[in-house]
């Protein structure tokens, strides 16, 4: 206690040259705070929104059907095998096949990618349903409806009601027609599905495209990012009972759905590091300084105290309580202003001019919000608390090296 | 101030940074570390940019291209345009423009034996192709375009893959001429190509021009025609001479104009490294302050005994500030010499194919080459000396201000 009260007062000694290193922490603290809850509220939104729309937090599929989708890598008999695996395990599943066709409304064709759903659990594992902005969504699995997306209604020129021709072939090689109707738009505000997304009943797909009731993928839906591993368990001993011998089934989660999602992310956050790293870097640097200065100055004081029977080490774990002091000093105050910034951001969005194109190819909406939470406002403060403290040490262990008498006379 | 005055000045400065060795050095390594992280940081980003942008231009690619006014909101054979006349021909022949090329580009179906996808179908001929861009684009096995007249298609490696068909195969190209009735033709491959943009490779193939043109029944008649100058950056005066010939039929438009995600990224790069610069001198700054604070104070009664002996503040003034000048100056030339040191051998480029699937969300290669520029050299070094100098002018004021008695009575 009495250490402590030592090592308050010791900073106080020189007043402006603890709050100007102090000040360097709160800044850094302060930006750390700020951008590290900025990221993070972006990964989420990103990884959020892309689960949403399509992919899911699982997805059972044949072997090598993520590789390259073809459209004989099925899962047999997929709409038994969801139905058995809905009753036994507590996940919401959602069945899909999904090949390439050519589309052609009366003014025009187009190659894309038709995806069959089950329209009663889709709207379980992703948002789409949702978001359609004209129309309805499906509402019969064997019905010959289309809904598309806004761009892709656009380009072929159709609205609702107008016939669409799906030119395409079946599983067997045969060749696949069909004609279906435009059942409703959606307008995701999301460029890639808006202009490539179109889906149809999973059994009208079926019948269309010869699966004999096969299908691509089972889409799994979980209540937590962090659940697809017990998840993926469960499933796993489950369609090890459920699926014939010969087909060799494979559950991906998120991450491998969506490779590219998380190396964006990855590349993202190392390079972000790197200026963090250089800040803090540059913080640490101040500190040693500060307390390099003060121990210098103190030397004299140091060696009374010595011979008077202070051990070297209690003086060097005095400097270093100094220096956490003034490490906490830093945190709780750039803490405090960089939450309160986050906070403000939360409640009204970050926007600046230029971001919705930046933000489209990311998943994002055209505002961002930072998320707020113990990790995001106390991972940067900290790693530079402890830079602070590993800095000290150069100063606190010289002490150690001092001798009583020769401290004493030095000038 | 005369000359031999500045000289003294000089003298004593620099023998005053040396005073406590420890802690100009240590300053020393915080300003160089922040110079350092500058230089490098701005390579890195006006690296990757330039990655975006030659990728970007090579896939678009053109830095100034010539439509149907409709063509680039809906990109579709409806939307054609006649081959350049003479007029504007005239204009693309002359010596402002690197190269350039009238091609046909509409979305297509391709079909092999076991595959459909959707893709965008390039009329091309390749005399004048080469030099415009696909330059991230290498042919694997067999050939490229040989002719307008070409019968066969040239397809991207990883459509060749998910296709399962190859040199020698041959497939089916669908899509419609402009009274919307399927066009449709057996191709057979004579070449794959690879690319560092791997999209490109699922999106693109290419047949000569006329083959496409009469296929697709629009005979005399192109989608696009795109337009190389010296240097993207610098394209205005090229745009305007060739948008004089901008017609009802044909509107030109600048790569920037686009592809504003490029444009844009282009355009708050310099914005974004000068954000950058002056958060890391910010960081900086503190322990600057913090440090030129000290040497003041512990010179108080130095200071002044030479004010007592005749010297005017503002000479002490210039002292302060001429130390606070070298110890920038060495910190720029330390920290200038290390980036460069740290950034020559990576000028090769780095490879970053291991998370290629997250830079293509970002749009950018996966060889980032970090670009050195002069003027970040001059950006970084204008940053630290004014605002530093800025920051060194605080301390060097108090010091000027002191009344001798008092300070020479000071301890």
């Amino acid at each position: 206690m009495l250490t402590l009260k030592l090592a308050w007062r010791n900073l106080w000694r020189h007043k402006r040259r603890t709050w100007l290193t102090a000040m360097a922490m709160i800044f850094s603290n302060m930006l750390l705070v700020f951008s590290i809850s900025l990221q993070l509220g972006q990964y989420d939104m990103m990884i959020g929104n892309t689960l949403k729309m399509f992919s899911g937090n699982l997805q059972i599929q044949q072997q090598g059907y993520l590789d390259a989708p073809k459209l004989d890598r099925t899962v047999s008999d997929i709409n038994t095998l969801v139905s058995s695996l809905r009753q036994r395990t507590p996940y919401r599943y959602a069945a899909r096949a999904s090949t390439f066709a050519l589309a052609s409304s009366q003014e025009r064709t187009f190659g894309i990618q038709i995806t069959g759903v089950e329209p009663e659990f889709e709207p379980q594992v992703t948002a789409l349903s949702g978001l359609v902005s004209e129309g309805r969504y499906l509402n019969s699995s064997s019905a010959p409806e289309i809904v598309l997306g806004k761009v892709m209604a656009k380009n072929l020129k159709v609205s609702l009601g107008d016939e669409v021709t799906l030119l395409g072939s079946g599983k067997d090689g045969s060749f696949a027609a069909g004609i279906v109707t435009v059942a409703g738009i959606f307008d995701s505000g999301l460029s890639d599905a808006d202009r490539a997304m179109a889906l149809v009943g999973l059994n009208y797909f079926q019948e269309t495209f010869a699966m004999r009731g096969d299908g691509h993928s089972i889409v799994v839906s979980l209540d937590t990012l962090e659940g697809d591993v017990d998840a993926t368990q469960q499933i796993r001993q489950q369609l090890a009972l459920l699926a014939d011998q010969e087909s060799k089934l494979k559950v991906h989660n998120w991450r491998a759905l969506n490779p590219g999602l998380e190396q964006a992310i990855q590349a993202d956050f190392t390079s972000a590091w790197f200026m963090y790293g250089v800040l803090i870097l540059l913080v640490a640097l101040g500190v040693m300084n500060t307390q390099l200065m003060s121990v210098l100055e103190r030397t004299r004081e140091f060696g009374v105290v010595m011979s008077l029977g202070v051990k070297p080490r209690m003086i060097s774990a005095l400097v270093m309580l100094e220096s956490l002091l003034m490490g906490m000093l830093g945190l709780v105050i750039g803490v405090a202003f960089g939450g309160l910034i986050v906070l403000y951001f939360q409640h009204v969005g970050l926007y600046f001019p230029g971001m919705e194109e930046m933000a489209q190819r990311f998943n994002l909406p055209g505002r961002l919000y930072p998320e707020i939470s113990v990790l995001s406002v106390l991972m940067g403060p900290v790693v530079v608390m402890m830079f602070s403290l590993v800095a000290t040490l150069y100063p606190a262990l010289r002490i150690l090296r001092l001798h009583p008498v020769e401290a004493m006379r030095a000038t | 101030m005369t000359h031999q005055n500045l000289k003294i000045i000089v003298r004593i400065a620099w023998r005053n940074l040396w005073r406590n060795r420890r802690r100009t050095t240590i300053m020393l390594v915080a300003i160089s570390l922040g110079v350092w992280a500058m230089i490098f940081m701005s390579a890195f980003m006006r690296g990757m940019v330039n990655g975006m942008l030659v990728d970007g231009l090579n896939s678009l690619p053109g830095h100034i291209q010539i439509h149907h006014p409709d063509y680039v909101d809906d990109p579709n054979i409806e939307n054609s345009m006649p081959e350049p006349n003479e007029e504007l021909r005239a204009v693309l022949n002359s010596d402002a423009v690197t190269a350039w090329s009238a091609r046909v580009r509409v979305p297509a179906m391709i079909t092999s034996e076991r595959e459909s996808r959707g893709v965008m179908l390039l009329g091309i001929d390749p005399e004048y192709e080469p030099q415009l861009g696909f330059g991230n684009s290498v042919i694997q096995r067999g050939r490229f375009v040989a002719d307008p007249n070409e019968q066969g298609i040239v397809i991207g490696e990883k459509l060749r893959a998910t296709l399962e068909t190859q040199v020698g195969k041959r497939v089916v190209i669908m899509s419609q001429d402009p009274q919307n009735n399927v066009a449709d033709r057996g191709f057979k491959i004579v070449g794959v190509f690879k690319s560092s943009v791997v999209a490109d490779e699922e999106m693109f193939v290419f047949t000569g021009k006329l083959t496409a043109q009469s296929m697709l029944r629009i005979p005399g008649m192109v989608s696009e025609i795109a337009v190389n100058g010296e240097d993207a950056r610098d394209i205005e005066t090229l745009f305007t001479q060739i948008s004089a010939h901008d017609s009802p039929q044909q509107v030109s438009l600048p790569w920037y104009a686009l592809n504003s995600y490029l444009g844009l990224m282009a355009n708050v790069m310099d914005g974004f490294v000068l954000v950058f610069m002056i958060i890391i001198f910010l960081a900086l700054s503190f322990g600057l302050v913090n440090t030129l604070m000290m040497a003041v104070f512990e010179r108080v009664r130095e200071i002044g005994l030479m004010q007592a002996l005749g010297m005017k503040p503002a000479t002490i003034l210039y002292q302060v500030m001429c130390e606070t000048f070298i110890l920038l100056v060495l910190g720029l030339i330390i920290g200038n010499l290390t980036a460069l040191a740290t950034i020559l051998p990576l000028m090769d480029g780095i490879d970053l194919s291991s998370i290629a699937q997250g830079l293509q969300m970002a749009g950018m290669s996966t060889v980032l080459t970090p670009s050195l520029t002069t003027l970040d050299f001059v950006l970084a070094s204008s940053v630290v000396i004014v605002l530093g100098l800025l920051a060194g002018f605080m301390p060097a004021w108090k010091a000027s201000r002191y009344r001798p008695v008092e300070a020479l009575a000071k301890t």
